[in-house]
């Protein structure tokens, strides 16, 4: 019985009176990889934040990594990874700086950090670029870098918003191949994308509408559920619903 | 006849070559794809049309019209939606559109007509601000705003980059029902699946046009032989794909692998050497080719 | 990063050493009827002092007036006539001290200065001849009486304002058009370029003449600062209005963000003027650099020019020379950014 590195119940965030979250009870495993979907506007970014203990419940409970989100926010931050669509790289800095940087902010210790530097930049095939700055590099390898650095320190969990948008076929994929690793290695890794094709890699998947989950399964439970070819259809399907259209 | 015309277009910012020799058209009335990832160069062409930025080297005509001398008069006949939103954000939709009828010499009434399918979806919002909108809406304002005067081509730079695949379906469609009022329409984006939806297509990769054509014959022109490939144990199964000698490329794809093989080896041999590796339930079948597969193919090729 | 280090060192040079309130090389002229050896001496011990040059030598009572509006003298010293004889016979000389209260501070600072040699000169006669003589003298403020401060900041307050509103608010506005993509939908359309920049200044000149109706109403009925020439002060003000809006296209055609445009201003344009154009620290008293350097400061006419309009009264004549340096100043800077306004991205 693998443990739940994600709970929530009836977890609820309103604005106002806007319920942008509605009472969200969901679990993630140990080691899956969980894609979270979502039309914009469906309460995804909400949902995530508040899981990463960034922002503050209305109501309802959840738990990351075996920590309260409401009470225990600052221990939920240090036993996760995050990256964003945005990278959270330094631009101007070097490849190996930005490495040691992150690796201190999440208290590694410094030979630590020099170990896990030299797998990383044989892993990833960096080492020539291990002096380069960061925005020399093209996108992709940034990419594939602020993935690498949000799981630098082991975290139980990852979230991912997005990581993928505008990169190429080819490199898409090899980030793909980082996640699945990841996933082999234990990380959980919590992952939102809006390309169809990167859901049907997830072990399972959720779909909200108006701020509530409308499914969850795996891919291939979903497909037969909505007798679909893909999950493209499958969203379609659910989003066409939406009330909370594009507002 | 050709309403957009590009020769041997260069551009460099800094140390990196951003245009390697561009050069295509665009027909009258066709929907023109230009696909490619981010960084690709697609933004650079875009800014060079629209007057925005001179081109190290090469000609640009728009509508018989030179970007460099003729700069005044394209900037009156185009659309333009640039990569990010750059609508007023402290205006309201309402306002905007205001704003931009009377930027081009016209009413909101005179080309209603072009903008009413879109611009219903927005109206119930139109006294909100355009900073408070949604992804999917800015879109839909912008695109209105474009439209306004009725522009003889429009240029849309990722319009529907970050946006829901719901939305963007929407977007097609729109662009679809513009191309019957006559507009020509040049479209970037990352997204391979939109591309089967233009008339034609360039797939570029780091400044360069790897290749022009309808997106069939892209697809028909494919030279290997694809195979879509499943199993049991799926991440298991990509090293050993990827690990088997007469394989040639093997790329993840949704819930399958697309796998091309050596012109003379089978699938049958495929099939055996998976079994040897342990994996069961395994299902080969021959496919057409993707857009997504011929990008892949033509960008490893280089 | 410089700016960071160096700006410390900068401002305690400056305030140490060269921005100081004291008076310093003032210009004074004399009115001496009686030209006798006790006037004689009291002047040397003026023209010595660090403080004071003697520039002039009035001929008539009557032009003190225009020597202030000319501009070119600080303070006047005016002697009776038989001062040595009123002097020695009944121990009692009159000295009038004429200061110029369109600057106030400056004024006090330099009838006290004055009033000291006198009383230095005078504890002189008394070790020499025993006898107590007194020198005092009799103070008057041409155009403020009543010593009021705010004819001090009125002219000072202007120029900032303008400053302020005009460069510094229509170089963020163009400039956020720039940083928020906007810049790009409008160059892409059949707007004249000239327009935009029409748009952006056109609002701020509208504020800045309520901005300046509202210090001058408040100024003259609150404040009591006389109105003086008004017609050819609001004309002098419309002109530095437009220049502000120069130097602020001017800004916003050099920097790309809202924050470089609101640092460029405040550091290149609010600054310099706070300290150089004389609105706190006398230009006189500024070593010659400083005072060579302020002369491009074009808030330094104005403010001259105004307080000689609005205080002083004075007719156009006497402004010319402000009136055309700004002319110049506003000229070359609308033409050298329209010049450079980009009519493309890049």
């Amino acid at each position: 019985m693998r443990q739940d590195v994600i709970y929530t119940e009836e977890l609820t965030k309103k604005f106002g009176d806007f319920v942008a979250v509605d009472h969200l009870s969901f679990n993630v495993q140990e080691g899956e990889i969980f894609g979270f979907l979502g039309a914009n506007g469906a309460g995804k970014t909400t949902a995530m934040r508040m899981l990463c203990g960034l922002s503050h419940p209305t109501s309802g409970k959840g738990f990351v990594a075996g920590f309260d989100i409401f009470r225990q926010s600052e221990q939920v931050k240090k036993n996760i990874g995050y990256m964003s669509q945005k990278f959270s790289l330094y631009e101007d800095l070097k490849v190996w700086e930005n490495l040691r940087f992150f690796g201190g902010i999440y208290g590694m210790k410094s030979n630590q950090i020099k170990e896990k530097t030299e797998s990383l930049l044989l892993k990833l095939g960096f080492q020539n670029e291990r002096n380069a700055l960061v925005k020399s590099l093209p996108l992709g390898w940034k990419q594939k870098l602020a993935f690498s650095l949000s799981i630098f320190h082991e975290p139980k969990i990852v979230f991912l918003d997005e990581p993928t948008g505008g990169v190429d076929p080819v490199t898409r994929r090899q980030f793909w191949e980082l996640i699945y690793d990841a996933a082999d290695r234990g990380i959980t890794v919590f992952v939102t994308t809006h390309y169809m094709d990167e859901a049907e890699y997830c072990d399972r998947l959720s779909i909200m509408v108006d701020g509530k989950i409308k499914a969850l399964d795996s891919p291939t439970n979903l497909k037969s559920q909505y007798q679909a070819q893909n999950m493209d259809e499958v969203f379609q399907q659910l989003a066409r619903k939406a009330t909370r259209k594009d507002s | 006849m050709a309403i957009v015309s590009v020769q041997n277009l260069n551009m460099h910012y800094g140390n990196i070559q951003a245009l390697h020799d561009v050069s295509f058209d665009v027909d009258e009335g066709e929907i023109y794809g230009i696909i490619g990832p981010d960084g690709a160069g697609k933004t650079t062409i875009f800014r060079i049309l629209t007057t925005l930025i001179l081109a190290d080297s090469g000609n640009a005509i728009v509508d018989h019209l030179d970007v460099f001398k003729d700069y005044k008069k394209i900037r009156s006949l185009i659309g333009y939606m640039p990569g990010r939103f750059s609508l007023y954000q402290d205006l309201t939709v309402e306002e905007n559109l205001k704003f931009f009828a009377t930027v081009f010499n016209t009413t909101i009434n005179e080309n209603y007509y072009l903008i009413e399918d879109i611009y219903k979806q927005i109206e119930p919002f139109k006294k909100r601000r355009a900073g408070r909108l949604s992804g999917g809406m800015k879109q839909k304002l912008a695109l209105s705003c474009a439209l306004i005067h009725k522009p003889k081509v429009l240029f849309l730079d990722e319009p529907t980059t970050g946006v829901d695949p719901v939305s963007r379906r929407e977007f097609w469609e729109m662009l679809k029902k513009l191309k019957r009022q006559g507009i020509s329409i040049l479209v970037s984006t990352p997204y391979m699946d939109e591309a089967s939806l233009c008339d034609r297509i360039a797939l570029i990769k780091d400044g360069i046009f790897m290749k022009i054509d309808t997106p069939d014959n892209i697809i028909k022109s494919y030279s290997e032989t694809l195979l879509s490939v499943k199993g049991d144990g799926m991440h298991k199964m990509l090293k050993d794909l990827k690990g088997c000698p007469f394989v040639k490329s093997a790329f993840s794809f949704g819930d399958s692998f697309h796998v091309t093989i050596e012109k003379d080896s089978s699938s049958d041999q495929l099939n055996t050497y998976l079994v040897q590796q342990g994996h069961e339930n395994i299902i080969i079948k021959s496919i057409p080719a993707t857009i997504e597969d011929s990008f892949m193919l033509l960008a490893n090729n280089k | 990063m410089l700016i960071v280090l160096i700006m410390p060192i900068v401002q305690i040079i400056l305030f140490g050493f060269a921005i100081t309130t004291e008076v310093r090389n003032a210009k004074v002229a004399v009115f001496d009827p009686s030209c006798d050896i006790e006037t004689q001496r009291i002047k040397q011990r003026i023209d010595a002092s660090s403080y004071f040059t003697i520039a002039q030598n009035l001929t008539d009572y009557n032009q003190i007036n225009d020597v202030f509006k000319k501009g070119k003298i600080n303070i006047v010293v005016v002697f009776s006539k038989d001062f040595a004889n009123n002097l020695l016979h009944t121990g009692d000389a009159a000295i009038q001290i004429v200061a110029d209260g369109s600057e106030p501070n400056q004024a006090s600072t330099q009838v006290g200065y004055l009033s000291q040699i006198f009383a230095s000169y005078q504890q002189e006669l008394l070790e020499q001849y025993h006898v107590p003589f007194r020198i005092v003298p009799n103070t008057k403020m041409l155009y403020n009486p009543q010593r009021k401060d705010a004819y001090n900041f009125v002219p000072g307050v202007m120029g900032i304002i303008m400053i302020l509103i005009c460069a510094m608010m229509t170089s963020i506005a163009i400039v956020r058009e720039k940083e928020l993509g906007t810049m790009e939908i409008l160059l892409a359309s059949p707007i004249k370029p000239i327009y935009i920049i029409f748009a952006k200044m056109i609002p701020y000149m509208v504020l800045s003449l309520v901005n300046l109706t509202t210090i001058l109403l408040l100024s003259i009925f609150v404040l009591g600062v006389p109105p003086g020439n008004l017609f050819w002060l609001v004309i002098i003000s419309i002109l530095f209005i437009f220049l502000s809006l120069s130097l602020g296209l001017l800004i916003s055609t050099l920097v790309s963000t809202q924050a470089a445009a609101m640092l460029s201003s405040a550091m290149g344009l609010l600054v310099p003027t706070l300290l150089l154009s004389g609105i706190i620290f006398p230009i006189e008293s500024m070593p010659v650099i400083l005072q060579d350097i302020s002369v491009i400061v074009p808030a330094r006419w104005y403010i001259t020019a105004i307080r000689k309009l609005m205080i002083q009264g004075v007719d156009v004549q006497y402004v010319l020379k402000e009136f055309a340096i700004l002319s110049i100043f506003a000229v070359i800077l609308m033409t050298v950014s329209l010049k450079k306004f980009k009519i493309r991205l890049m």
